[in-house]
């Protein structure tokens, strides 16, 4: 997969994607009501910009995302987190579609966040760093968007807190949001997710090496808290059905259990796999911020309680979907915001896609679910007046 | 997952209802299946169609063909809609599987301008003579489910339905009687003929006044 320069931007290629330095002259306010600038964007770009710049969708990546959507990532060396999505001929058609991903705000994979050196001081942000929210996040988005000189976006797509982000484009830019594809998320956290969240917040701040949060400053690393944060979050990422389908109760590398504490079990050295991969990848304070982020999240809060004022009038179409297995934005949430678009009259579509696979569905290979999606962009681009597939899209 | 739809696929009483229907409105189908009524009249009426539909297959078969569809239920669904917000508000074939018909059909008429809607008709002379000869529940064509596992709850009769809709105020713009191949039937003048003879009921409704 290469990457396109899109027309007029200057781009410093290191690892792959692009690097811009946006509100120099005006800084973002943030909706703590610190004003933020200026701040550095990293993004990475598939496809070509059309010449009336019609067929540019953003995909807003989740919690623990970037903008490696089809390349490997640079650390890990693993494939994009959507890679089998976006291609030539595939749901996301870069024959057909520019495609666009930033680093969110507060991220640690190149965008301004608290690992990155705060120019007032010379040092990296650590605590100092602002809270931001998901609204902050879209601000900066819009900014990426008016220096790729997009006017109006064809879609804006996202899985769990991209999906929140793609909400708050709704909200925020209905003029400037064609389409709209909310995945697995919802437009509130729920109790429970906030919950989770600070479980994952709390195993950081309790690791001696996060250092009150200038673990940079110290050359520490909270790996350890960080690794069980991930540990516990990556549990509700998943489904009951599928841990037990993957792991059972099966033993790892013995035939019976060692009467310790060792990692007995698959599903114990699994977990332990995933939280210390994890921490070569994210930072611990960029975990803070961003969780944070999505627990302030509440669309509805912000629209004076109803849900439905956050859409009025919107002429963007929808496509929310959601996952029978998901108990972290699970199906009633996607209702919720089904519901609230009804009430407005919006032009939604709704699937709830039948998956044992958790929330975690949104990234796997779900042929009904890249249906779903391949249909609804199929359905938008018509209206958009963009041209169909050159030949039959591949299933 | 591409269906073949076309104009000539589009089944027989389906045609019925999209002929009732002005170019250029906005439609809501209330039981849209895989979408085959919204298809043929985004193509060739240029509506603005939405769908409703309580089957995941259906729901998933008609947004992977692009149209605008929901998975949900006539049921509980139908009251987030804001008034007025539709033309027409399409019920195929699915009034007698809802809980509350009575509120359904209000609602329909809250949200649409006119209200379509088809029924199979359980006062057709077959469903009486089944019953009167057998005594047992009718199963025909139109009605091919066995009692106990029939998702058809409500059943009614032409003359049940023009009832309702005088009770609720609701005016029958025009009604067509259907026969089993969903094509309308010449009826001999008499009242209750439609009653007697009808496979299926199709009604245009609208508010009074």
């Amino acid at each position: 997969m290469t990457a396109h320069e899109p027309p007029g931007v200057s781009v410093s290629p290191t690892p792959p994607g692009f690097k811009v330095e946006l509100g120099r002259d005006r800084p973002i306010r943030l909706d703590c009501g610190v004003e933020l600038g200026p701040i550095e964007v990293a993004y990475q770009t598939y496809g070509r910009l059309n010449a009336d710049r019609s067929n540019a969708i953003l995909i807003c990546h989740a919690l623990t995302g970037d903008h490696y959507v089809a390349d490997p990532h640079p650390i890990t060396g693993k494939p994009g987190w959507w890679s089998e999505l976006v291609g030539p001929g595939r749901v996301f058609d870069t024959d057909r579609y520019f495609l666009i991903c930033s680093n969110v705000l507060g991220g640690c994979m190149g965008t301004t966040g608290p690992m990155e050196i705060n120019p007032a001081t010379g040092q990296p942000w650590g605590l100092g760093f602002p809270v931001i929210t998901i609204g902050d996040m879209v601000q900066v988005q819009a900014r990426l968007i008016d220096h790729l000189g997009i006017d109006r976006l064809f879609c804006v797509v996202g899985g769990s807190m991209g999906g929140m982000q793609v909400l708050e484009w709704a909200q925020s830019f209905p003029e400037r949001v064609f389409s709209a594809i909310p995945i697995a998320a919802a437009a509130r956290h729920s109790a429970q997710n906030i919950a989770f969240h600070e479980v994952g917040r709390q195993a950081i701040i309790a690791d001696p090496d996060w250092c009150d949060g200038n673990y940079l400053l110290e050359g520490k690393r909270p790996h350890r808290g960080l690794a069980v944060a991930r540990m516990a979050a990556h549990i509700t990422y998943l489904s009951e059905p599928a841990l037990h389908q993957k792991f059972g109760r099966n033993l790892q590398n013995r035939d019976t259990v060692a009467y310790g504490f060792d990692a007995d079990f698959q599903v114990e050295s699994y977990l332990r796999h995933q939280g210390s991969t994890f921490v070569d990848r994210f930072d611990a304070n960029s975990y803070l911020y961003i969780t944070r982020a999505m627990d302030y999240f509440d669309l509805a809060a912000e629209n004076g309680g109803v849900l439905a004022n956050a859409f009025r009038g919107t002429r963007t179409r929808f496509c929310v979907v959601s996952f029978t297995s998901d108990w972290l934005f699970p199906t009633a949430e996607s209702r919720a915001v089904v519901h609230a678009l009804n009430a407005v009259a919006a032009n939604v579509s709704f699937v709830e896609i039948k998956s044992d696979k958790g929330h975690d569905a949104f990234l796997l290979d779900e042929p009904e679910f890249h249906a779903t999606l391949t249909g609804f962009l199929e359905g938008a681009a018509a209206h958009r007046g963009l041209p169909r597939a050159a030949k039959a899209v591949r299933p | 997952m591409m269906m073949v739809m076309n104009n000539g696929s589009l089944r027989v009483d389906l045609r019925m209802i999209a002929d009732m229907v002005e170019p250029g409105s906005r439609v809501l189908d209330v039981g849209c299946g895989e979408g085959a009524l919204l298809d043929w009249l985004g193509k060739e009426k240029n509506v603005d169609g939405r769908g409703i539909e309580l089957s995941m297959a259906g729901v998933s078969a008609a947004v992977s063909h692009g149209l605008s569809v929901i998975q949900g239920d006539a049921d509980t669904d139908l009251k987030d809609y804001p008034s007025g917000a539709f033309d027409y508000v399409i019920l195929s074939q699915t009034l007698q599987a809802t809980y509350e018909p009575r509120t359904v059909l209000s609602h329909m008429l809250r949200i649409g301008r006119r209200a379509i809607v088809s029924f199979p008709n359980f006062g057709h002379w077959r469903v009486r003579l089944h019953l009167l000869l057998n005594g047992t529940m009718p199963v025909t064509d139109t009605l091919a489910y066995d009692w106990y596992d029939t998702p058809n709850i409500h059943f009614c009769t032409v003359r049940d339905f023009v009832d309702l809709c005088r009770e609720l105020g609701i005016t029958v713009e025009r009604s067509i009687a259907l026969d089993r191949d969903g094509k309308a039937m010449l009826l001999p003048g008499w009242a209750g003929a439609a009653n007697l003879f009808a496979d299926q009921g199709l009604f245009m409704l609208s508010r009074k006044g």
